[in-house]
């Protein structure tokens, strides 16, 4: 439904644009109906570019991203985001503090159902809070600051499903969540993806990458690095980046081994390319990379 | 000796009233002891941290003692505590790549801090190094802007400055949340081998991350509602907790390992009490699958063993 | 990915709170109490005293008190009279060069800083040029080339070369507020530029555009009564600035006349300077940090 192919992004820094800044390069993945793909990457990695870019918020470089065939850039803005939308990290800054939160909802029906009967759209609301779990009464006519954090990334879930979408953008929607809260979030976009629709899962957090998605794509420094089905790259990592990755992260069942961390750090990936190690199971070929320190 | 924290009331001013961000807390931090401070966003956590160290305008002293190595610590008195900070009680603050004067060099911002606390750059200066060699930081940094290290070497070099002293006690809240996970690992085992050095002798480390402070802590003290829900060795509190809200909160957490499809989790519903205004008995009831009408009284932590406390009637 | 303890209250509706403060604020009360008697003096005053201002009408160098309020000048016209109708002038002038100037700056720094790329620079580019321009001297070389100047034709001007600074500051603050999440949304709900900037972005910062307008209005009254000072102010009509100019060209300081200048130079300072305490008192009021406690 959605296709990365060969993705870049360069932006132009420095007086007079003269020196260049590669934050993503040479990225290409898909993304089908009824499935969860996670992009996990570090701060500096690329990945909420890469998140923007099929939000269309950011143009794209170089390559070029398709909706169904068709290459996004040439849609029209108001029917694409019909069909894609995209939730963010903060959900405090997603709601223009001088409003209340409920404006999100009305800004859809001015743009995009002007013609809806009031008594209609207060049914559709009702039933796509209901899809999120959340009380009508609880949340209505309240301003941003008077909900939680969980609450507003809900609402804008909600908001997101008012359209009839077809795909989801979530970039870090859980990082400022408690974890109590976080969870049941992930199960809601788990939940999605059994109505059909399509999610790309941006985290640093690989736990919760594992727990939601079908398909993993691990970015370092604007490469993917590593890509296949989440178990695979999860049991079994070839490149030594995702494999220091999944060493570091803090666990309940296993503490952290004693082996001090093996220095790891890839300034250039250059001309190195993605192998197919096995079937849907593709890694950033390693002998070309020049290692620093 | 260590700290012991015996019914500590902090309550902010606000506007609206007093809220009870710290509601009678009691605990112990022994020596050499990391103890993992967790628990969600308002439940106290860092008010504690806090107030340990240096009470921010707002915060009210309203109750309760802290005694470190034996003598009182005078927290709600900003000039008296003078005396204890950095030498006795320190901490990592949050956000290293704010806390260094941008415009100053590192070695020169030291000297300064030394220098207001009465000590000479030049007798410290070995030790220093030292501990640099030790972090696998270059001595260059000193003669460097903060602007030009890495987030990572930024904090561990204010890890370096602010246990300079062998302080007893150390606060590290949230230290860790800003960076990236291989980092954060780096992070918390160079926090371990400051313990294991004896350049600090007790540390609490705040984080709202349980898996991270259970690869640190000796003992974890979980928090909610400006209340100690229970305080046990972390392998306890990981493997066997006992009050609910710890149950409940370990179980919503996704391990690698666990995918949605095998083995969905779930969440607490409800939200925390307002402080502004909370409620008699246990916090936790509104949202507590086991709450009956014995937890409108307030729960009394109880030592269910040794060295694992519980504030639930039912643990 | 922070989680720190907040304390969120509940707080009251912003309007209310602003207003609360709005009314406790004794440099606001006091700098909106001179403004507002000044405006009442200039719009009732010449319809209550209806003598004009130019003619000559009593005994020359009468002082105050007598069939005059405020005196005769050195050819018998009436003070009182010629001091309505310059404040009347000089609110003309504050109100219609200081709104054109937060028109124009408002406009470019808006479209600077949402739109931002070539522009920006461009926008910019003019900005930096009018800021370094002495406009003092621009006004004086244009003001001395028309024959016919009304009080209209100085207000133009002004407000043609004071919006710079405005410009600068509007584009700063847009800036900050178009970078933050709730302005993408809106973009994902498909609203058009021009109401992204005016429903989004303004109301978020409509207090320090209400002050910059202050400030700019301030500014045009200043620059109004210095034109009119070295004479190159209205040639029909009367400003508080010409009064001071005629004060000086006739040596009114030298024969003692003191109710001649005096008080165009008292409505001036009073004025303008209350509009500043009005300004200082408004940024108490809109930013919580300063609140007095």
């Amino acid at each position: 439904m959605l296709k990365l192919d060969a993705v870049a992004k360069i932006y132009k820094v420095g007086a007079f644009g003269g020196r260049t800044l590669t934050a993503v390069d040479d990225v290409g993945f898909e993304i089908r109906s009824g499935e969860v793909v996670s992009l996990i990457g570090e701060s500096g990695s690329g990945k909420s570019t890469v998140g923007r870019m099929v939000l269309g918020l950011t143009a794209v470089t170089r390559g070029s991203i398709t909706y169904d065939g068709a290459d996004i850039a040439t849609l029209p803005r108001k029917a694409y985001y019909r069909s894609v939308q995209g939730v963010f990290q903060d959900p405090f800054s997603c709601y223009n503090p001088v409003f209340k939160a409920d404006r999100v909802f009305r800004m859809i029906k001015e743009e995009y159902f002007p013609r809806v009967a009031a008594p209609e759209w207060d049914a559709k609301i009702e039933e796509s809070l209901d899809d999120v779990r959340l009380n009508p009464a609880q949340v209505l006519g309240k301003y941003p600051h008077q909900l939680s954090g969980g609450q507003l990334q809900r609402l804008l879930i909600a908001r997101a499903l008012l359209l009839d979408i077809k795909f989801l953008v979530a970039d870090e929607i859980t990082s400022m969540l408690d974890a109590s809260t976080r969870i049941d979030v992930l199960n809601l976009l788990a939940d999605l993806k059994s109505r059909g629709l399509g999610v790309l899962f941006v985290t640093h957090d690989l736990s919760l990458g594992n727990y939601v998605s079908e398909r993993t794509v691990v970015m370092h420094r604007g490469h993917v690095v590593e890509m296949g089905l989440t178990d695979k790259v999860f049991t079994d990592p070839r490149h030594p980046y995702t494999a220091k990755l999944l060493s570091s992260v803090p666990q309940l069942t296993t503490k952290w081994d004693d082996t001090p961390a093996v220095p790891l750090d890839i300034l250039d990936y250059g001309a190195a390319a993605l192998v197919e190690v096995e079937p849907g199971h593709l890694v950033r070929q390693e002998q070309s990379l020049r290692s620093v320190n | 000796m260590g700290l012991r924290v015996n019914d500590l009331k902090v309550y902010y001013q606000t506007l609206r009233g007093e809220v009870k961000a710290l509601d009678g807390v009691t605990f112990a931090v022994g020596d050499g002891e990391i103890l993992g401070l967790a628990g969600e966003s308002g439940c106290g956590k860092t008010t504690l941290g806090k107030s340990l160290i240096r009470m921010d305008g707002r915060m009210r002293h309203t109750g309760g003692t802290v005694e470190l190595d034996g003598a009182e610590l005078p927290i709600g008195d900003d000039r008296r505590m003078n005396r204890f900070r950095f030498s006795e009680v320190s901490i990592i603050p949050q956000y290293a790549m704010s806390a260094m004067n941008p415009t100053r060099k590192i070695g020169k911002m030291v000297a300064d801090l030394l220098e207001s606390r009465g000590l000479r750059y030049r007798n410290l200066a070995g030790e220093l190094e030292r501990r640099l060699d030790l972090v696998e930081l270059p001595r260059e940094v000193l003669g460097s802007y903060p602007l030009e290290l890495s987030g990572g070497m930024k904090q561990r070099m204010v890890m370096v400055i602010s246990t300079l002293l062998d302080p007893s006690l150390l606060i590290a809240d949230e230290i860790t949340s800003a960076l990236d996970v291989s980092t954060q690992k780096a992070v918390a085992r160079t926090l371990v081998g400051f313990r294991d050095r004896g350049f600090v002798r007790s540390v609490i480390f705040i984080t709202h991350d349980i898996s991270l402070t259970y690869q640190i802590a000796d003992t974890i003290m979980v928090m909610y509602a400006g209340k100690v829900a229970e305080k046990a060795r972390a392998d306890v509190i990981v493997n066997a907790p006992r009050h609910p809200y710890t149950k409940l909160l370990i179980s919503s957490l996704p391990e690698v390992g666990v995918r949605y499809a095998d083995r969905k989790l779930a969440g607490i519903p409800g939200s925390p009490p307002s402080l502004l205004d909370p409620p008699t008995g246990c916090r936790f009831r509104d949202r507590c699958p086991l709450a009956h009408d014995k937890c409108a009284e307030e729960p009394p932590a109880v030592e269910v063993e040794p060295d694992h406390f519980v504030a639930c009637w039912k643990a | 990915m922070t989680q720190t303890d907040q304390i969120v209250l509940p707080a009251k509706r912003r309007g209310g709170e602003t207003l609360h403060f709005a009314l406790r604020n004794k440099k606001l009360l006091v700098g909106a109490f001179v403004v507002l008697a000044a405006l009442v003096l200039a719009i009732a005053g010449p319809i209550l005293h209806d003598v004009s201002p130019t003619e000559y009408i009593g005994v020359p160098g009468q002082a105050p008190g007598g069939d005059h309020l405020l005196g005769t000048t050195m050819f018998g016209q009436d003070v009182y009279s010629q001091f309505v109708h310059g404040l009347r002038s000089t609110f003309l002038v504050g109100l219609l060069g200081g709104g054109l100037a937060a028109v124009v700056g408002m406009v470019v720094g808006f479209v600077a800083g949402y739109r931002g790329g070539w522009v920006d620079e461009i926008l910019n580019m003019v900005t930096n040029i009018l800021l370094v321009i002495p406009t003092l001297a621009v006004l004086i070389i244009i003001a001395a080339y028309l024959k016919v100047r009304g009080v209209m034709v100085e207000a133009l001007f002004i407000g043609f070369t004071s919006w710079p600074w405005a410009a600068r500051a509007v584009r700063a603050q847009t800036l900050t507020l178009a970078s933050r999440d709730f302005v993408d949304l809106a973009r994902l709900s498909g609203v058009r530029t021009w109401k992204i900037i005016t429903r989004e972005i303004a109301p978020n910062m409509s207090s320090y555009l209400f002050m910059t307008f202050i400030l700019l209005f301030g500014g045009a009254v200043l620059a109004a009564a210095t034109l009119d000072f070295i004479g190159l102010g209205p040639t029909d009509g009367m400003s508080l600035g010409l009064m001071m100019n005629n004060a000086v060209k006739w040596s009114a300081l030298q024969l003692g006349l003191w109710w001649w200048f005096v008080p165009p130079g008292i409505g001036i300072t009073a004025v303008v300077g209350a509009l500043y305490v009005m300004n200082v008192g408004l940024d108490e009021v809109f930013n919580p940090r300063l609140r007095e406690t």
